[in-house]
């Protein structure tokens, strides 16, 4: 079956970034056709941990995670359904002197930029969170952060877009991309072609062959987190849990189970699955035991991953192409884009619209991989060094959460 | 023993006794893994304790089968690795994770024979979830392994072989078996008059049951429809439609069950091609007669490749094992190779006659009540499973199980999948093999947290 569409806005690419563009745009009246190449959410925005958290950020992302914070609490009113978003908090663990300073220096550095953060001692974290195991030193409370279901949570946004008018293209792989007079035109499967003023990349792991097409290579990389939950238990954990330096990640759902994240797993022959090595999993469940005594008798139910696109300075690519006016990319998220994405969407519509936007970005632009290698952000310290000794993690600090 | 990691046998049921036995005839030496404490599988499970029953009692007419496959297992002590209770709960890249004692072994394998058995298929109805309803191969489980009847007054229904078996065989234990409500018209039963050439015994056998059961005055009821499990905490009638006419009888346990469904995630896990088979209204992995899947040095036997009953199991489990020697280069019996494969062939037909007498009732699926739970770990209703469908607009499998928890619970979909599957098909009016296939992961059953990686390897744990 061939059909043509002539809109506005293509959107290449139907994750959480993409679908919460294509509303937003859709709600400032733009014509916008959405695709993905499979389901809608149903990579890394659908199977991710789902921490929604600030806390543990760059400095440089903080502003944009500011202004997805805003957009959190408002789900039920922008996409029908609250996407179990808890505002639980944020804990992040120390177990060592050196991990406690790091979560100060941390804390310091980004005094300015309204997170909040709550330094406790060993004795307030025995007293506050006597469920933690007693070898924990200290940690760091981001009050205002918390965790929600990203597979309600991307599905939403598309199913969303979809009733706001939006031509969400399911099963749609766009084969190619080219420049046609003042705007492009797209092929994709199923007999598909569409012309569009504007192409928002934001085709996750799969984005940089766009970018490619358009003469800005990027050093991008897959990576694929490894998730266990639980059986159902009691209420145990009130907070959503990461750890300094990494190792596991850890949040309690309403229904009971507990998601535990951690390790490394690997792809299958198809390159877009990836399931958790057997031994990944074990060393999760074993930490998650060890930290949590009352899971120790616990059961894991289920293991995932998911495949995530990851830059070496954990920065994502955000911002107009260099090289092709009307193509903006937005991908690139390093195991942390499930609680920016609403925030990169309402921004990616306001370039679309505007042409800028009110959120500072400078430091996502896609001209830093083009600049000469001495200027470029050092691949595995970061301004605020953590993790240094580390392959790249979801997110700089380690833990995703 | 050569420096190649040794073949790995998955299940110490029919198939994969005979698939253990062929590769030890031909000198090798197989680590046998079952989660059951001893060899047998489902059908011939053994007693948990011996407690006076005969072989006869247990097995009826299969006894003399029962035990000369009890018996070829014993002969193979001494030339296999066996691991009783163990759990294998995650395959990859030709290495396996098991659950055994305790720890968590991972043993590389060089070619794989997966004998991993069925389970009852169900289709939820009213009062499928009250406590002393059970599945007819649980009925027959409970039995068997533990001399324990699930009740003093039962009903047996649904459809397949297995409703006339299981009931015949409480019969015979001394219960009161009420009735036997059987979904498929009485009509759908002509078709085993097909069956006769090809197996005669078991038409006769069938037959026996039926007659024997009627002379008892069992109630033998067809064509039902509106099936229903009623009762305040635990059960106590059941209900059905029959001709229009609404029929109830009291009792205090049911055997429910509509066939059986294969086990395949460990099939999925080790990266098999799956298609859909009509016969069985299942995705199956793909394999050729000799039971060689997609993925190389994996192959696939018995009831866990597509159900086909015991008899068959033995024979594919044989011929899977020849099939892992002919890969290696190693002599096979050609003759032995032809007769298999033939026997093979005639029990598939026999199949095909016994899915038309035994049909599944596909059609309940749409009248599942939107209160009913179809999912029973996640506790998720067949209303809650349609308005996530309509508000996602989903109409595939995976997509449902992300946003309504279908199949995401302790038991994996096992149980609710292909139930889930039917009512999203009927929901959105696809067909049945439209709506895709639930992906397995691991672990393929619960595992402790705790579950610690043993520092040991297979080989020198033999
Ligand atoms: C296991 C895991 C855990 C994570 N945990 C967290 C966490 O706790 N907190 C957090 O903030 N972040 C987390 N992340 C990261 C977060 O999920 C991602 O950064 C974010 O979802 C990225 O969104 P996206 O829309 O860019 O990518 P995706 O969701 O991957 O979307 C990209 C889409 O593009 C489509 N596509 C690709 N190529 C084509 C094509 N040719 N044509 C059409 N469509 C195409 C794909 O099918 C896909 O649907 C985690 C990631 C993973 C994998």
């Amino acid at each position: 079956m061939s059909r043509h569409l002539d809109i506005d806005v293509a959107i290449v690419g139907g994750g959480l970034v993409g679908s919460s563009a294509a509303l937003a745009l859709r709600n400032m009246g733009f014509d916008v056709a959405l695709l993905d190449k499979g389901f809608c959410g149903a990579q890394a925005s659908g199977v991710n941990y789902g921490g929604v958290r600030r806390q543990g950020r760059p400095r440089e992302q903080l502003p944009l995670s500011q202004r997805a914070h805003a957009v959190w609490p408002r789900l039920k009113e922008l996409i029908g359904i609250d996407g179990e978003f808890l505002r639980s908090g944020h804990l992040k663990l120390a177990r060592s002197e050196a991990d406690m300073a790091s979560l100060e220096a941390y804390a310091a550095e980004v005094a300015d930029q309204g997170l909040d953060l709550e330094l406790i001692g060993h004795n307030g974290l025995r007293e506050r969170f006597p469920w933690i195991d007693g070898s924990i030193l200290g940690a760091s409370l981001c009050a205002g952060d918390g965790h929600a279901n990203p597979r309600l949570v991307s599905a939403g946004f598309a199913s969303a877009a979809r009733r706001a008018g939006v031509h969400v293209l399911e099963n749609t792989p766009v084969a190619g991309i080219t420049r046609n007079g003042e705007g492009f035109a797209l092929e994709a499967g199923t007999g598909t072609t569409l012309t569009a003023a504007i192409v928002i990349n934001s085709a996750g792991a799969w984005a940089d062959r766009f970018a490619a097409d358009f003469g800005e290579p990027v050093p991008l990389t897959r990576i694929y987190p490894s998730m266990i939950v639980t059986e159902p238990l009691p209420p145990v954990m009130t907070v959503n849990i990461g750890i300094e330096g990494g190792g596991i990640y850890a949040r309690q759902v309403e229904r009971g189970n507990c998601v535990v994240g951690g390790e490394r797993a690997l792809p299958l022959a198809d390159p877009d699955f990836s399931r958790p090595r057997g031994d990944g999993a074990l060393a999760i469940m074993n930490r998650t035991a060890e930290v949590f005594p009352a899971l120790r008798h616990a059961q894991a139910i289920r293991f995932w991953s998911g495949t995530e696109a990851a830059m070496p300075d954990r920065n994502p690519v955000i911002g107009f192409s260099g090289t092709t006016p009307g193509l903006i990319h937005a991908f690139g998220f390093t195991g942390a884009g499930f609680q920016i994405a609403p925030g990169v969407g309402e921004v990616l519509a306001e370039l679309v619209r505007d042409g800028r936007t009110s959120t500072p970005i400078e430091a996502f632009s896609i001209s830093r991989f083009s600049r000469p290698a001495t200027s470029r952000p050092d691949q595995h310290r970061t301004s605020h060094g953590s993790g240094a000794d580390q392959p790249p993690e979801p997110h700089n600090r380690g833990a995703h959460s | 023993m050569s420096a190649r990691p040794q073949p790995l046998v998955v299940g110490a049921g029919p198939a994969g006794i005979r698939a253990a036995a062929a590769l030890v005839a031909a000198g090798l030496r197989p680590l046998v893994v079952d989660e059951a404490p001893a060899c047998g599988g489902q059908i011939y499970r053994q007693r948990l304790v011996q407690d006076g029953r005969s072989t006869k009692d247990l097995y009826g007419s299969e006894a003399g089968k029962a035990e000369r496959l009890h018996a070829a297992f014993a002969a193979l002590d001494g030339h296999i690795d066996y691991w009783p209770q163990a759990l294998l709960w995650n395959l990859r890249d030709g290495t396996a994770d098991i659950a055994v004692a305790g720890t968590s072994r991972r043993v590389a394998y060089d070619g794989l024979i997966l004998a991993t058995g069925a389970t009852d298929r169900v289709l939820p109805v009213p009062g499928w979830t009250l406590p002393g309803v059970f599945t007819l191969g649980g009925s027959q489980v409970s039995l068997k392994a533990q001399g324990c009847a699930i009740g003093s007054r039962v009903v047996f229904a649904g459809s397949g072989p297995l409703l006339y078996l299981v009931a015949w065989q409480y019969m015979k234990a001394g219960v009161e078996v009420a009735a036997v409500l059987d979904a498929a018209p009485a009509t759908a039963k002509l078709n085993l008059i097909r069956a006769v050439p090809l197996d005669a015994g078991i038409v006769l056998r069938g037959a026996r049951f039926v007659a024997e059961l009627r002379l008892r005055g069992v109630a033998i009821r067809t064509g039902v429809e509106g099936l229903r499990f009623e009762g305040e905490g635990r059960v106590s009638g059941v209900a059905w439609r029959e001709g229009g006419r609404e029929r109830r009888l009291a009792c205090d346990g049911v055997g429910y069950g509509l066939a059986l469904r294969s086990e395949t995630q460990l099939a999925d896990l080790a990266g098999c091609t799956f298609r859909f088979d009509d016969r069985d209204r299942a995705w199956l992995p793909t394999r050729d007669v000799a039971g060689r899947s997609s993925v190389a040095g994996v192959y696939l036997a018995g009831d866990g490749a597509g159900i086909a009953g015991a008899d068959a199991a033995e024979r594919a489990g044989e011929r899977a094992a020849l099939a892992l020697l002919e890969d290696r280069g190693l002599a096979v019996d050609r003759a032995r190779v032809v007769a298999l494969e033939t026997e093979l062939a005639r029990i598939g037909r026999l199949r095909d006659v016994l899915e038309a007498a035994f049909p599944f009732p596909a059609h309940w699926a749409g009248a599942i009540d939107d209160s009913i739970t179809l999912c029973r770990c996640e506790g998720i209703t067949a209303g809650a499973v349609r308005e996530a469908a309509k508000h996602f607009d989903i109409g595939e499998i995976n997509r449902l199980k992300a946003v309504s928890r279908v199949g995401m619970g302790r038991c994996q979909g096992r149980i609710c999948a292909a139930a889930s599957a039917e009512v999203l098909a009927a929901a959105t009016g696809k067909p049945i093999d439209g709506v895709g296939r639930l992906r397995a992961q691991a672990p393929v059953k619960p595992i402790p947290l705790a579950l610690q990686l043993a520092a040991d390897r297979s080989e020198d744990a033999a």
